[in-house]
């Protein structure tokens, strides 16, 4: 689809769907939108996954342990990856906007312009927004995972004089390491499809593309104008990228291990 | 070999997929424009418009048994444009869509998802005796009827009398002509606290977000020129510039919000104005005093002479359509004088029909409100039917949000650095 001057059809339809070579990707590498929107995902990618995993983690450890309301903690940290995103989006846009509860609080302190429309926090503000509503699920694979640290080596490490953070340091990270490499690869390839938030949150990518994703382009192009071919193209590159992404992951995380 | 099995029958799954990505076979027959039989209508999904369609349907089904309608809400989408391109492809639409958006139908036309409507013998004739000379703004660039005009909702100011009152303006004829005026009294009624804004205009980055600030006001100032004319851009001229600079400093004094807001900012008090068509009166019955003018103009127009948006939805008929003579017949029956006087009624929202305003007297007298919006309907701009349509709405939608929503260019500038874009779209390329 990529390589042809293509558009949806009715069946039937006799139309000329000629082959373009390269066009379409020049068209998406010389359009500033496109540009920008892999640069935000990349700042949305470096915020959110570093964030998940250390939060994922360290939740999904404390949770591990014995503590009152348990359950009720696990549950509740569950939930906003189960709910709506429409639901969730209203909740967020009243907390952020200008009159929203969180600059209410900050007072004075508080960014103007606010968060969501303001160019330099918008994309950091969507990013805590996903890493807050994917939390639950990734806690849920650390949870798992560290079923499987043994408690002897927890006991080991005690009785060599190792505190609680030394044994989270040298027991729970290496014993997790899979899991991690799983969170992480996750993370991006989900982050990496990032379109409900600017779609919703942002309001099409606002302010001004700062928040735009080459997904959410991806849909503009592709399915609002009628141009799947240069939407196509988009597609085949946020793939590359993400491929190229994941086997540096891999190559680092399988490193450290 | 157990890994080759897998290779292949992956293979296979990939291969069938983009097949059924592929095109498909099938033909229109021209013995389909005569074809009487059974078809099935889409209609929008508000609660007026559903009532409306569900008793037009009865109406038609009790006198023609062997051609019955099947009548349904449009499918749950994004977007009501997205579901229909993806019912064109699909080759399942219906035969008639009563809520088909103009700033689509070229690109439906171009997917070779519409019937041209001058192809049944009465079509042109009918749709220029009903409409009169805005039928001629829904011409698609070959000169043929893709779409039938069937209801505007002319866009205009509506104000929070409460609101106004406070702020010590007068509610029955507010000062909102020129844009003086209006900034002046807009200036007021926030300082007053009559609310937090005075008019709150969708500032997020849809396509189709500056039909509802921009459109309507340099339809006004142009005294009904379109975006486009003759495959030319109109909206970086001297008028649309001063659209541009009026909007531009509600948003630089904050007189208006740069923030989505989520729900009505009109109804919940969050704005004093609105910049709407009749179809809101619903949504506003019990919850707000309001009143309505036209649009301002830079010098005060007379309302006589006011241009508007006219945020038209109309009725297209669907190539996948097999008993087309039948849909034709129900097209005609459904924009009737009874029916779209049934409409009127239903649902508030004008039937585009030469002389609306004389057309119902008696729905008019018993709601005089309404009134304003049938003369306004007279003076419509409807968004130009030309090709690549909504890539050119949001190119001049990223202008227009950079620059007049959130400042970071010049409004003038960055109308002029679209215009080269947009007439190359327009061109066709």
């Amino acid at each position: 689809m990529s390589f042809h001057d293509y558009f949806f059809a009715a069946p039937g339809a006799i139309v000329d769907r000629p082959w373009v070579g390269f066009a379409n990707y020049a068209t998406v590498l010389s359009d500033p939108a496109v540009r920008r929107s892999f640069v935000n995902v990349g700042i949305f990618l470096l915020i959110n996954v570093p964030l998940t995993v250390v939060l994922s983690l360290l939740l999904a450890w404390s949770l591990n342990a014995a503590i009152r309301w348990r359950g009720f903690f696990r549950v509740s940290y569950y939930v906003p990856y189960v709910t709506a995103s429409v639901a969730v989006v209203g909740v967020w846009l009243f907390l952020f906007n200008s009159d929203g509860l969180v600059n209410s609080v900050l007072g004075p302190l508080a960014p103007d312009p606010s968060w969501l429309v303001n160019s330099k926090l918008a994309m950091p503000t969507v990013a805590i927004y996903v890493t807050w509503k994917q939390l639950g699920f990734f806690i849920l694979l650390y949870l798992a995972a560290l079923q499987n640290v043994s408690k002897d080596l927890y006991e080991a490490a005690s009785m060599d004089g190792a505190g609680r953070w030394k044994s989270f340091r040298n027991v729970t990270v290496p014993g997790v390491r899979p899991a991690t490499t799983l969170v992480v690869l996750l993370a991006t390839v989900t982050g990496a499809n990032l379109f409900t938030e600017p779609y919703l949150l942002t309001g099409g990518g606002g302010p001004d593309g700062a928040s735009a994703s080459p997904v959410l382009i991806m849909y503009q192009r592709g399915i609002e104008q009628g141009n799947p071919d240069v939407g196509s193209a988009i597609g085949v590159l946020l793939v590359i990228g993400v491929l190229i992404l994941a086997l540096i992951q891999r190559r680092l995380l399988d490193r450290e291990s | 070999m157990k890994r080759k099995v897998t290779s292949v029958l992956l293979a296979l799954g990939l291969a069938g997929t983009a097949a059924a990505c592929g095109g498909g076979g099938g033909g229109s027959s021209e013995a389909a424009a005569q074809a009487k039989g059974p078809i099935t209508v889409w209609y929008s999904n508000n609660a007026e418009e559903v009532a409306w369609a569900k008793q037009m349907v009865a109406s038609w089904n009790s006198a023609h048994a062997d051609q019955k309608v099947t009548g349904q809400e449009i499918p749950t989408g994004k977007s009501s444009e997205e579901v229909i391109g993806a019912a064109i492809t699909a080759g399942n639409a219906p035969c008639l869509i009563f809520n088909t958006s103009p700033a689509s139908v070229s690109q439906f036309q171009k997917q070779g998802g519409l019937v041209a409507l001058d192809s049944f013998s009465d079509g042109k004739s009918y749709i220029e005796e009903r409409s009169g000379k805005v039928a001629q703004q829904y011409k698609s660039t070959d000169g043929k009827y893709y779409q039938l005009p069937w209801k505007a909702n002319p866009v205009m100011i509506f104000y929070n009398k409460k609101a106004f009152a406070k702020a010590g303006i007068d509610t029955a004829k507010p000062p909102l002509s020129t844009y003086d005026e209006f900034l002046a009294t807009s200036r007021k009624v926030v300082a007053a606290g009559g609310a937090k804004y005075a008019i709150y205009p969708a500032p997020s980055n849809e396509f189709f977000q500056s039909w509802f600030d921009f459109y309507p006001l340099f339809a006004a100032e142009t005294g009904g020129k379109q975006l486009i004319a003759d495959g030319k851009s109109q909206f970086a001229s001297e008028e649309g510039k001063k659209v541009a600079a009026f909007w531009r400093t509600l948003y630089a004094e904050k007189l208006a919000s740069q923030e989505k807001y989520n729900g009505d900012s009109f109804v919940d008090g969050k704005a004093a104005m609105a910049i709407v068509g009749p179809w809101a009166i619903a949504t506003y019955k019990g919850k707000v005093q309001w009143g309505a003018v036209p649009v301002p103009t830079s010098e005060g127009k007379p309302a006589a002479e006011t241009y508007t948006f006219s945020d038209a939805k109309n009725v297209a008929m669907y190539s996948a359509c097999k008993n087309r003579g039948t849909a034709w017949d129900v097209l005609k029956f459904a924009t009737s004088k009874e029916q779209d006087g049934k409409f009127l009624q239903a649902t508030g929202q004008m039937p585009l029909r030469d002389g609306v305003s004389t057309a119902y007297p008696e729905y008019f007298a018993k709601n005089p409100d309404y009134k304003a919006f049938a003369d306004q309907a007279a003076r419509t701009v409807e968004v130009p039917n030309v090709p690549n349509s909504i890539t050119i709405w949001q190119t001049f939608r990223d202008a227009w949000s950079k620059s007049v929503i959130f400042g970071q260019q010049d409004p003038a500038a960055a109308l002029d650095g679209a215009v080269q874009k947009v007439d190359q779209l327009a061109s066709g390329s």
